[in-house]
């Protein structure tokens, strides 16, 4: 293709986080050493800086959420930052028309930042060619959610103060979720060995192209791996059969302390959120602080937002 | 209109195993007088003399599935654009697909397509009508009725009969009356969702997957059926590998249907939708290079009949849109030949394989009198440059959308002129 647009395309990939498919290892571990700086920031009583003052973030989401967006909101406002959030219904427009005419609106407004949420993979990708501004990709589809995947990272390095030479466990929905596939993107870059683990209805196509192991027994998956990554079953994405029953899932990939017992003694468990419990994983084991890093994952998700916004928020 | 001849040209019609230096004499009512390397300038001293410098003189393509998007679609294509389109790509007879708004299934539509074709249009039509009432795959169009007002073939487009025993109907009251059908091959429930192929990129992307079983098995179904109801059977285009050891199973075993191929499937794969571009989004998907080479052999083996251009105007509107919501398709008519030439230039196709995919071919599975320079056929010519060397730029191309799924692609070789029955309609 013509040269002008290759170059092009290599100044977007840095000027927005549309995906970790799209980040250097640089980048990467550039955005997770800003983050470093923020997590003693928000734990203590004064937690507002001006680094952003006088810029405007806007939160636009496509897609209902909870953690994601009070956690760039959150992220947005302690650096100073004016934020705005817009939940765009799809029931009231006609979709796709509302995402380019939205684009063109806020455009107009100088926003110097938009983070962005999509039912539809490459929503930001468009989204990018569009405006003058930087773009932060909040989840889209089933492609990819760049800052879960770095906050995964920054949690577990935290914890056990690296990420190379771990065996990372991903077990559950992978096929809907763009979770499972920035975190294989992240932590293979960072040097794990990722296991992916599931049924096999729930299994994407050619899955080790990704850089994985998959399996579909949590015993064979689980073994020797020091994280356990767990995936909500995502039900509203699933049209027709893919598993017997809810029952029957929890029977063979349900996290229960048994089934825990394959991974390394000191294994820890991490979850994304909005938990099923009974479902994807025992009620008591999601909550028992020993193992499990769920709340921290939260915690870390404000510090790991406040870097991406600090360092593309140009 | 005065006698022609076109000399010092380099004719190719594997309609008639011709392939020599020579010359082409049209008589005074555009019909091919004499051809061939005995046919001298003397043998007309009052024709105008046409020198066609050594340039590969073929019969006019016959392109078997292209949308015009009249009635209702003008914005993306109408007569006169995808003839000046079609012209310009060597095109001069164009099969034309009938989801159109209102569609083509009844025969006050016919009348008002072919009247409108013939003010507006430069080129030949043959229309398709719809292969059920409303593309709704229930019940069967009055097949007996529309032929006779000059339809040339049945088509849902992009559609497939899903229903078995619908299909089996359609193809038993087909047989016994001669028409033909020409099906898209694709299983609703299996490619549901889907976008593009399924696979790495689909995974990577994010975007739902089309299996190649969804086309398998209706192909499977289709030819079980004409096992029993033997018609005039076309799979209008497939796209990989799978699908090609069915068809060669069926055709050694006798069976006798015809297939055609996108010329998009022959020289893209599914990398080339990189990051996302919509242009790229076609029914049926790209797929892997093993699948492309695959149907290129598919090509050189006699088990795919024709290449189309599977022409399919879209607005900017249309694929300016997330991936999954966006449009399907991409025009090609005019880039047909020049892209199909690209697997003689690098060697996969001879020469005169890929001409007959696009001429006589086509003509033949249609029963019409086209796709040859035989004495007495129509003066419908392509004459190109097999090496002039171009860069596709959508912006320049005569169709109304200017979606083509090969922008910026360096090509070699250009149509140069282009007769329709005798007259020289486009010249580059």
């Amino acid at each position: 293709m013509a040269v002008q647009k290759k170059t092009s395309a290599i100044k977007s990939s840095s000027y927005h986080l549309l995906g970790i498919q799209n980040l250097s290892i640089l980048e990467a571990k550039k955005i997770l050493e800003e983050a470093k700086t923020f997590i003693s920031l928000n734990r203590s009583p004064s937690k507002k800086l001006d680094i952003l003052r006088g810029k405007t973030q806007i939160n636009l989401f496509f897609e209902p959420s909870t953690r994601t967006q009070s956690s760039f909101d959150l992220a947005g406002k302690r650096l100073g930052a004016d934020v705005m959030t817009m939940n765009v219904s799809n029931s009231a427009l006609k979709k796709g028309e509302t995402l380019m005419d939205t684009a063109m609106t806020l455009n107009a407004m100088h926003p110097d930042i938009i983070v962005i949420r999509h039912q539809d993979s490459g929503a930001p990708n468009l989204l990018s060619q569009k405006v003058n501004c930087a773009v932060v990709n909040a989840g889209d589809g089933q492609r990819e959610h760049p800052t879960q995947a770095l906050l995964d990272a920054l949690t577990i390095i935290n914890r056990k103060g690296k990420i190379e030479g771990l065996k990372i466990a991903i077990c559950g929905d992978i096929l809907h979720s763009r979770v499972a596939r920035s975190n294989i993107y992240l932590m293979n870059m960072l040097g794990a060995e990722v296991n992916v683990i599931g049924p096999k209805t729930l299994m994407p196509s050619s899955i080790e192209r990704l850089g994985v192991k998959s399996f579909t027994d949590m015993k064979k998956g689980l073994d020797k791996c020091d994280i356990v990554m767990m995936l909500r079953l995502q039900n509203e994405r699933m049209q027709g059969t893919f598993l017997p029953s809810k029952r029957e899932y929890y029977e063979f990939f349900g996290l229960t302390p048994e089934k825990l017992k394959f991974a390394s003694k000191d294994a820890l468990i991490m979850h994304p959120g909005p938990m099923n419990r009974g479902v994807e994983i025992d009620t008591k084991l999601a909550d028992d602080i020993n193992v499990s890093l769920v709340k921290e994952q939260v915690e870390l998700g404000v510090a790991v937002r406040m870097a991406c916004l600090k360092i593309y928020c140009k | 209109m005065k006698e022609k001849i076109l000399i010092n040209a380099h004719i190719i019609d594997p309609s008639q195993g011709m392939d020599e230096k020579g010359s082409v004499l049209v008589d005074d009512k555009g019909k091919i007088k004499s051809i061939g390397k005995n046919v001298k300038k003397t043998d007309a001293p009052s024709a105008e003399v046409i020198d066609i410098k050594n340039y590969i003189v073929i019969p006019g393509i016959v392109d078997m599935k292209a949308f015009v998007g009249e009635p209702g679609f003008e914005y993306k294509e109408n007569f006169r654009t995808l003839s000046q389109a079609a012209l310009a790509g060597g095109v001069t007879s164009v099969v034309t697909m009938p989801n159109t708004k209102p569609i083509i299934d009844n025969v006050s539509m016919v009348d008002f397509i072919i009247r409108r074709g013939r003010d507006k249009a430069s080129i030949n039509l043959f229309p398709c009508a719809s292969l059920t009432r409303e593309i709704s795959g229930k019940e069967m169009s009055e097949f007996g009725l529309l032929s006779a007002k000059g339809i040339i073939g049945f088509t849902d487009v992009i559609k497939t009969v899903q229903n078995t025993e619908t299909m089996a109907r359609i193809m038993d009251y087909a047989s016994d009356i001669g028409v033909l059908i020409m099906q898209h091959v694709e299983d609703y429930e299996l490619s549901k969702n889907g976008c593009i192929n399924e696979g790495e990129v689909s995974t990577r992307l994010g975007l739902g997957g089309i299996s190649y079983i969804a086309e398998k098995i209706i192909i499977e179904r289709d030819l079980s059926l004409l096992n029993e109801f033997p018609c005039r059977y076309h799979v209008n285009q497939i796209s990989s590998k799978e699908s090609l050891s069915v068809i060669k199973r069926n055709k050694e075993k006798g069976l006798k249907f015809s297939v055609g191929v996108s010329i998009n499937n022959l020289s893209l794969n599914e990398n080339d939708i990189g990051d996302f571009k919509t242009f790229l989004k076609l029914s049926p998907p790209l797929r892997l290079e093993d699948d492309r080479i695959a149907l290129v052999e598919g090509i050189k083996s006699g088990l795919i009949d024709v290449i189309v251009s599977d022409h399919t105007p879209e607005d900017e509107e249309g694929k300016r849109l997330p991936f999954a919501q966006a449009a399907t398709g991409a025009v090609g008519i005019e880039t047909l030949l020049p892209l199909a030439l690209e697997m003689h230039h690098n060697e996969s196709l001879p020469l005169a394989k890929i001409i007959e995919t696009l001429t006589i071919n086509p003509a033949n599975i249609l029963k019409i009198n086209k796709g040859s320079l035989k004495k007495g056929s129509d003066a419908d010519i392509c004459v190109f440059d097999l090496d002039e060397p171009w860069m596709v730029n959508g912006d320049d191309l005569k169709s109304k959308s200017k979606n083509t799924s090969i922008e910026s692609r360096k090509l070699q070789g250009k149509v140069q002129m282009t007769f329709l029955a005798g007259e020289l309609v486009f010249k580059s």
